[in-house]
């Protein structure tokens, strides 16, 4: 029933996106303006994977455009010391045999098979029908039995107590908590924070959308280019892939 | 004559109890998402159930949001549920002797209109 | 059994250790309650090295819980009389360190009220899950294991009790090692080679806390060593220190072989500055071929040298954990290989971490727990003071 209800929103979605593609500035926008998100009500759907592209060639040294953005839209303060959280980071790369400098923003990568998951005690730690891994901060006991699993570090445990709560992200000290791909914007048909801080910036480093669609932009990308995953001798298939590495 | 007393002392503590019961800043108030009866029990139950559901499933627009009791029910004087014993959750909970949990983590202000249009 | 009556000095003694073991556990709780007060801001743990000194202490003392019981198991289920009368004292060491190690590991979590979580979602994919039976049932199968040793009325339930207690407690340390070894994405940990390894260290600490406590009961007790026995539990321990010694050896040797590993046994074994110090030093020079001379050098055969090799295995065992634990975190992952990486998170930097008082405190609160535990115990149980039994001459090696 429900993937009856994607399909049609996803046959809808392309036909509009055709008849705009003309007029389209930022196809990367484009979902942005057109998906409505999942109807209220409905789980999130198997159907969908949600993941994205991060092209280091576009992503430059030095901005911080995404990590800002994520701090602010989910309401933690930029990193100052060892113990402070960092949901995203930025990571700059020098080739040991070229020398060649590069930067990207590293974050939870959603595997499919994520580790953090299956080490996860109390089952705080797991992964949504759409692909998206999260915290059910309500269970996480904070005993970081994931930080210790996870193999990109994408993992942050709350060493102080929070006193200025958002009210679409809930955050508590004791707890781990990581990249949520922005949940809250997503399910009403939005795109991350940082991806959306990025096309602002003028990089379009950052591709968002369902690699499970067809037609879906990220699909057609990581189709046409060669990308990369991080850490795939693991097996983990994350969600997140890179062009340029 | 036991029977009496036994009466009259339970008249007597049951309004001095009724004294102490808390008077609060219900905030804009209205019609709530159920029959408040049922809520003033219950609500702990529903917040949590659809918390599960909203958390682990992705089912968003449930109608017993915790986002939703705050911005109902925070104070129209400083957007807080939270602050003095005529605060809507705090009071009852002190009048109650139970500790809520929710706001450590969640926030107890009504969303701000700017965030609100985000 | 014999009405046991303790001097009024002896009983002064007694309620002044107790005092002492009560005042060091007070600390411990107060240092958990300061850090779940200030969050973990206030320990020397940060987001890179997210499992400190607690953790150094809880796994020593969860190890050791294990490794004791198999001076119980030799004589129960091998049928070694000079072991049994060693038994209770067994069961109960290993029922107070476990309880303390426990409790160092749950006051150090972010959220220890929430405990109870961990046994309403289990999670069976899960190591540390699947820990939660395998300790409550330690507690569980050693308690009716001394039930049997001290009733004499169960007595002949002794040997099936005793071999199902050694069984749990090899799967128990197992699960230890275990979860290390599932953590793919560390260098110092994924390796198959860890459960065994920490098998060979639960029976050389366990003994090694055995010896000690053996001796301090003797020394109150006014009572002297079986020459004969003594030769016989030492050179097990040196047995096993040689066996702990041959498995770090295999670990360290086999990651060196593999080039994605050399980079991470430089720096534990050459270049990691404190690492290699601990390890070399602490460990293998203090914490192993010291003890072994002193095990094995014919002229040293006395009690107290016993007890300082076994003093000294335990200071080692805790370097080695703190090089396992700590040394194992602080060292960076290998995410992008090829690349040289900075961020502000850490990436291709060596982490620092510098052990807070709170940390310290909470650890030793633990070795307290289990300390109080222990004498409060043996002051109850009189049976629980090793005692030779008179038939021991027909226990042939």
């Amino acid at each position: 029933m429900s993937d009856e209800v994607n399909l049609n929103r996803r046959q809808f979605l392309t036909k509009a996106s055709a008849a705009v593609a003309g007029i389209a500035i930022a196809p990367g926008m484009l979902l942005f303006d057109f998906a409505h998100g999942r109807p209220l009500g409905e789980p999130a759907s198997s159907t969908v994977r949600w993941g994205m592209l991060i092209d280091t060639t576009q992503c430059e040294t030095g901005c911080n455009e995404c990590v800002s953005a994520c701090s602010k839209e989910n309401g933690w303060p930029e990193a100052r010391t060892s113990t402070d959280v960092q949901w995203i980071r930025k990571v700059d790369l020098k080739q040991l045999s070229t020398g060649r400098q590069s930067s990207l923003p590293m974050m939870c990568q959603h595997c499919a098979e994520p580790p953090c998951v299956d080490v996860c005690p109390t089952n705080a730690s797991f992964k949504r029908a759409d692909g998206i891994v999260l915290v059910d901060k309500h269970r996480c006991i904070g005993c970081r039995y994931c930080m210790m699993a996870c193999p990109y570090k994408a993992r942050s445990f709350v060493h102080e107590p929070v006193l200025d709560h958002d009210s679409d992200m809930p955050r508590g000290k004791g707890t781990v908590e990581s990249c949520t791909l922005c949940v809250h914007r997503v399910d009403k048909g939005g795109t991350p924070a940082c991806v959306e801080a990025c096309a602002k910036a003028g990089h379009r480093a950052i591709l968002f959308g369902d690699l499970n669609d067809p037609n879906s932009e990220i699909y057609l990308r990581i189709r046409s280019v060669t990308t990369s995953q991080l850490r795939a001798d693991l097996g983990l298939n994350p969600g997140i892939s890179f062009v340029g590495l | 004559m036991r029977i009496v007393l036994f009466i009259l002392l339970l008249a007597i503590t049951s309004a001095w109890a009724g004294s102490l019961a808390p008077k609060l800043d219900i905030g804009r108030g209205g019609q709530c998402v159920d029959d408040p009866k049922f809520m003033r029990k219950n609500h702990m139950k529903m917040i949590v159930h659809q918390r599960d559901d909203t958390m682990r499933l992705g089912i968003r627009g449930g109608k017993y949001s915790l986002a939703e009791c705050v911005n109902c029910h925070a104070s129209k004087k400083d957007d807080n549920v939270l602050g003095s014993s005529e605060h809507f959750c705090q009071g009852c909970h002190e009048y109650a002797a139970v500790k809520p949990d929710c706001f450590e983590c969640h926030s107890s202000k009504r969303k701000a209109v700017a965030e609100a249009a985000k | 059994m014999t009405q046991k009556t303790f001097g009024q000095s002896e009983s002064r003694y007694f309620y002044l250790l107790v005092a002492f073991g009560l005042f060091i556990a007070a600390m411990g709780f107060g240092a958990a309650h300061y850090m779940e007060e200030h969050g973990h801001v206030v320990t020397g743990m940060n987001q890179q090295v997210v499992w400190g000194m607690p953790h150094v202490f809880a796994i020593f003392m969860i190890v050791a819980a294990s490794g004791v019981l198999n001076v119980a198991a030799i004589g129960s289920v091998f049928g070694k009389v000079a072991y049994k009368g060693r038994a209770p004292l067994a069961g109960m060491l290993s029922i107070a360190m476990l309880a303390g190690g426990l409790a160092v590991l749950m006051l150090d979590l972010g959220r220890p009220e929430r405990v109870i979580v961990a046994a309403t979602n289990f999670n069976p994919t899960s190591v540390f899950a699947w820990n939660l039976p395998l300790y409550s049932g330690l507690f569980f199968f050693v308690s009716l294991y001394m039930w049997t040793l001290l009733e004499q009325r169960m007595n002949h339930w002794v040997k099936p009790i005793g071999l199902a207690v050694f069984t749990w407690r090899i799967i128990l340390t197992t699960g230890t090692g275990l979860i290390f070894a599932f953590l793919v994405a560390r260098q110092a940990y994924a390796s198959a080679i860890l459960p065994p390894m920490f098998l060979v260290m639960s029976f050389t600490w366990g003994l090694a806390v055995f010896h000690v406590v053996q001796s301090a009961m003797y020394a109150w007790n006014g009572k002297v060593h079986d020459p004969a026995i003594l030769q016989r539990m030492r050179n097990l321990l040196g047995i096993f220190v040689i066996g702990t010694l041959y498995l770090v050896a295999a670990y360290h040797l086999t990651n060196l072989y593999f080039a994605r590993q050399t980079a991470f046994e430089h720096f534990i074994l050459r270049d990691g500055g404190i690492f290699p110090c601990l390890f070399w030093g602490g460990y293998v020079v203090f914490g192993s071929l010291l003890p072994l001379l002193l095990i094995y050098l014919p002229s040293l055969g006395k009690p107290r040298f016993v007890v300082a090799a076994s003093l000294l295995v335990i200071l080692g065992s805790f370097a080695l954990l703190y090089v396992f634990i700590i040394g194992g975190q602080v060292f960076p992952l290998s995410i992008f290989p090829g690349y040289e990486v900075s961020s502000s998170f850490g990436d291709g930097q060596i982490a620092s971490y510098h052990p807070s008082l709170p940390e310290f405190l909470l650890g030793f609160g633990g070795l307290a727990i289990a300390f109080l535990t222990t004498i409060i115990g043996v002051r109850v149980i009189d049976s629980l003071l090793p005692h030779d039994a008179p038939d021991r001459r027909k226990d042939n090696h």
